[in-house]
């Protein structure tokens, strides 16, 4: 049986088992339940800081440019470091920083970089500060895998791009399609429970995650 | 006189512990209401529909219907029996509307028992006294179905001399389930042993619940284990002065 | 119809390692469930749990026009949707698509769906290496077993196995800790995905409005999937959508709460299509595979309908207290617990699996806490109904039905159930207590049943009934 015929003979079926014609409509659908509280910068960052450090992450506030700059170097100390294309890292010279690796256009030349590379640095594009989130939407700028295959994991974010939580990212993001392949939220480092439900980080994603809110 | 109410006695209450039955006419007299047990009453059917013959459990159901068709107050020694009539009679009924509309007045006239005393004597001390430690058993279907969570607690805290140790399981379910417990008599029987050791951990002399059928699990096991840990339905400890 | 496989239930029930493992680990999630709900969340998480019954209900009634929409989308992304009835279907199109690009090795993330239609089995059979990546797969698919829970699919092993079984199998020094168990897997499966030409995942949720699918995970091993290999596939039932990706916020919510007690997994991806123009990763195609092998089926029956709105959490599992002792393996699908209770046979006829709805308490527990309102306890008490039915129709159940019909004519008729005194015919003799055994005769099916783990009370003697009338009649003389 051709694709075709398949796929006819299914929606054939739903629309049999559902009891409607083919091409009809569907009414509204259930209107969302998206509820964005008011919020306080301060109190946003505080909550944000709380929730990731209880996922054993790390936020960070840098009020200046320099401030993010040395703070990344003392968080690379020294180790291999990759940062993603973003303009945000650049504009923070933090893409200029010695020991970071910059600039890649290849993606196997990138898969292997970030394969033995020791930290991966990326910006990230919101944050959400009840569940201590980071929000990354793959762009030319973005790769995925820099915040991925390397131990450690350092994200840039702007701190007005701090929401409250899941229901303010989908207000403001309605349909993320439109402008990303992909987005990831991020709660934490990669972790496991599989064996005896006891908890182990770093299983194949970054054991360590630094959240920098600029 | 308070009004009157009408007995339902479970069959399992009126074969195998008809003390229960006793216990909840004294309490209840006590409190003020006058009693009165309709003696063609028989089952609420549950047996049959749990076990998938719902023709046979209509049947049942609808002579319940009929015994207690003009009774004010009908109340029950058993959350699982209550929840059957509240619940699950309109799923019986679902294409008869004559008697769905018998079954939906019955709402606000059937009771389980510590409800009827709560929400409609409004009594929460009735003047008993037991001085015994025990611990209270959730049954299922009381508290899934019908909410029945602190109520039962309630009353038994102004019991005189009565120590209430909660186990740390009060609400896992004790594996009877009715036909469940002998078409799956090892995993019921193994999760009564659950139960059990949750309940002995607490030290406690007895168990309470509103269910004689969940006690009838219970004690079933207990007397395997423990012969000398009792069990009580919350009338019986009511009823005690 | 099949008997009721005792023999293997009474094995788990005495292998006591394996109930410990099990009763210990879903204590565990129950705990992390409740202490993510905390008492400022119940309300809001009540109202949750009703918005998204709403939108699965909503989506599956115009199911046909959300796929056409989905496929659009999808299309409009560059990403291609490809319809299956079967897992042949889906292990054909996979298979099809490997082979002409060459693939050899493919790395899979986990996913309900293809353990389903077996998946593994077929692309072994085609020559191409296919390796779970999950850490609890993984775990699984070395020993050569099938998941025993929709999360947790190693929660019956004990670390102790597992280090035999990585000693075994992959070479290395038997160790015992489940970090560093987990450090010699990272490093197996890492070489794997970076040289992978393929990558398989499930999808959580597929979004109709975007053609986006959502992939929830803690280990990031299905983000690895879905980038690092140039084709990425992703495979799930019709039943997944939503309509929009906004209403996805509430089903996020509840899911890692309801499964790991989390207030959101660790990754939650949305991927639409392959890469885009200018983007230096991501996967050069992308094919989303929707499997229907049953789920029309379950569709047209407009009572059951609801079971297919499971998001897969597995909350109804962890607080079952028959799965808490009997485990994953006893049921006879991929699908355990209270949900494989209801949807195996309705996926599969009553003929093998009519057993499944009976092994339940009807305490209710599952459908307190499915995050997505399914009746569980009402399903189960319609399929009881729907297995008489089929084992009158073919023949099997003439005794029992006697035996009902016999109980509904004595129940509707009182003066007979008074005389028949129906427990007491059996038990009653002279002395009091609680009795072991019970007279020859009566010592056979369910009373005897009952005896081997619990003892009977002896009845009274006399009923209620008989007590009730000497009262009245006391009280009559004293007046």
């Amino acid at each position: 049986m051709s694709a075709d015929d398949v796929r006819e003979e299914i929606l054939a079926k739903v629309r049999s088992a559902i009891g409607r014609e083919r091409g009809r409509p569907a009414p509204e659908p259930p209107e969302p339940l998206l509820e964005v509280p008011e919020m306080l910068l301060q109190q946003r960052v505080e909550q944000f800081s709380a929730a990731l450090e209880k996922l054993s992450g790390k936020a960070h506030v840098a009020e200046t440019a320099e401030a993010a700059r040395a703070l990344v170097e003392e968080l690379i100390s020294q180790r291999s470091a990759i940062a993603s294309n973003s303009p945000l890292l650049r504009e923070y010279g933090i893409a200029s920083l010695p020991g970071v690796f910059t600039g890649y256009t290849d993606a196997a030349e990138l898969k292997e970089a970030c394969a033995s590379a020791d930290v991966g640095i990326t910006g990230a594009d919101y944050a959400l500060a009840d569940t201590g989130s980071l929000v990354t939407l793959s762009a030319p700028g973005e790769a995925r895998i820099i915040s991925l295959l390397p131990p450690v994991h350092v994200a840039l974010v702007p701190r007005d791009r701090l929401l409250t939580g899941l229901d303010e990212l989908f207000t403001v993001l309605p349909d993320p399609a439109e402008q990303t392949s992909s987005m990831v939220i991020i709660t934490g480092p990669s972790r496991t429970a599989d064996i005896e439900q006891i908890l182990v980080k770093g299983v194949h994603g970054p054991r360590m995650l630094h959240a920098i809110l600029v | 006189m308070a009004g009157r109410v009408s007995l339902f006695v479970t069959c399992i209450v009126d074969q195998l512990f008809p003390r229960v039955g006793l216990a909840m006419a004294d309490v209840l007299e006590r409190v003020g209401w006058e009693v009165e047990f309709r003696r063609d009453q028989t089952c609420c059917g549950q047996p049959a529909f749990n076990s998938g013959y719902w023709d046979e459990a209509r049947q049942v159901a609808r002579h319940f219907l009929q015994v207690f068709a003009d009774a004010d107050y009908i109340v029950v020694p058993s959350g699982s029996c209550t929840s059957m009539i509240t619940h699950h009679f309109e799923e019986l009924f679902a294409s008869d509307p004559a008697a769905l509309e018998e079954v939906r007045s019955l709402r606000s006239r059937v009771w389980e028992f510590s409800q009827f005393l709560l929400e409609v004597a409004g009594v929460e001390d009735v003047g008993a006294r037991f001085e015994r430690v025990v611990t209270y058993h959730d049954s299922c279907h009381a508290l899934r179905e019908l909410k029945i969570k602190e109520g039962p607690r309630r009353l038994l805290r102004r019991v005189r001399g009565l120590e209430l140790r909660e186990m740390e399981i009060a609400e896992e379910c004790c594996g009877f389930g009715g036909t469940f417990s002998v078409k799956f008599a090892d995993v019921s029987g193994a999760m009564a042993e659950t139960k059990i050791d949750s309940i002995l951990r607490t030290g406690a002399e007895g168990v309470v619940s509103i269910d004689s059928s969940c006690l009838m699990q219970i004690r079933g096991a207990l007397e395997r284990r423990a012969p000398g840990v009792e069990t009580w339905h919350l009338a019986e400890v009511l009823a005690s002065q | 119809m099949r008997p009721i496989p005792v023999e293997s239930l009474r094995a788990t029930l005495s292998n006591q390692p394996l109930e410990e493992a099990i009763y210990a680990s879903t204590r565990r999630l129950m705990e992390k469930r409740a202490a993510s709900i905390p008492e400022h969340l119940r309300e809001d998480f009540q109202k949750w749990r009703e918005q998204a019954h709403r939108i699965k209900r909503h989506t599956l009634e115009n199911l046909d026009y959300y796929l056409e929409l989905l496929e659009d989308r999808l299309r409009a992304r560059g990403g291609k949707l490809v319809y299956a009835r079967d897992g042949a279907e889906v292990a054909r199109f996979i298979t099809e698509v490997a082979k002409e690009r060459g693939v050899r090795l493919v790395v899979k993330s986990k996913s309900m769906t293809t353990e389903e239609i077996h998946l593994n089995e077929w692309l072994e059979r085609e020559g191409i290496e296919t390796v779970e990546t999950d850490l609890g797969e993984y775990i699984i698919q070395l020993a050569g077993e099938r998941p025993s829970h929709i999360v947790a699919p190693a929660l019956h092993k004990t670390r102790y196995q597992i280090a035999d079984l990585f000693h075994e199998k992959l070479r290395v020094e038997r160790e015992e800790e489940p970090e560093k168990q987990t450090l010699i897997a990272r490093r197996v499966l890492r070489e794997k995905f970076l040289s992978a030409g393929l990558g398989v995942t499930g999808a959580n949720f597929v979004v109709a409005e975007s053609g986006s699918i959502a992939i929830i995970e803690n280990e990031g091993n299905a983000r690895l999937c879905s980038s690092l290999p140039p084709i990425h596939i992703a495979v799930a039932g019709i039943e997944k959508l939503v309509p929009r990706a906004r209403d996805l916020a509430v089903f996020f919510k509840l899911l890692g709460r309801s499964g790991t007690g989390q207030p959101l997994t660790v990754y939650t991806s949305l991927l639409t299509g392959p890469r885009r123009e200018g983007e230096i990763d991501g996967p050069e195609e992308f094919y989303l595979v929707l499997l229907d092998s049953g789920r029309t089926k379950v569709l047209a029956e407009p009572r059951r309908r609801e079971s297919l709105y499971c998001i897969r959490c597995g909350a109804c599992l962890n607080h079952c207290p028959v799965y808490r002792k009997i485990g994953g393996h006893n049921y006879p699908w991929v699908y355990s617990g209270p949900i494989g209770a209801i949807i195996t046979p309705q996926f599969h006829g009553m003929e093998k699996d009519w057993w499944l709805p009976f092994a339940s308490s009807l305490c209710g527990a599952c459908g307190e806490v499915c995050p997505v309102k399914i009746d569980i306890p009402r399903i189960l008490l319609d399929l009881r109904a729907e297995a008489v039915r089929e084992k009158i129709r073919s023949g099997e159940a003439r005794l029992e039905r006697l035996a009902f019909r016999l109980w509904a004519w004595v129940m509707t008729h009182p003066k007979v159930y008074e005389a028949a005194g129906l427990f007491n015919l059996a038990l009653r003799d002279d002395e009091s207590g609680w009795k072991d055994t019970v007279p020859g005769v009566f010592h056979a099916g369910p009373l005897k049943e009952w005896l081997r783990f619990r003892k009977l009370p002896a009845p009274p003697a006399k009923t209620f009934r008989d007590l009730w009338a000497a009262r009245r009649q006391k009280e009559a003389l004293e007046e």
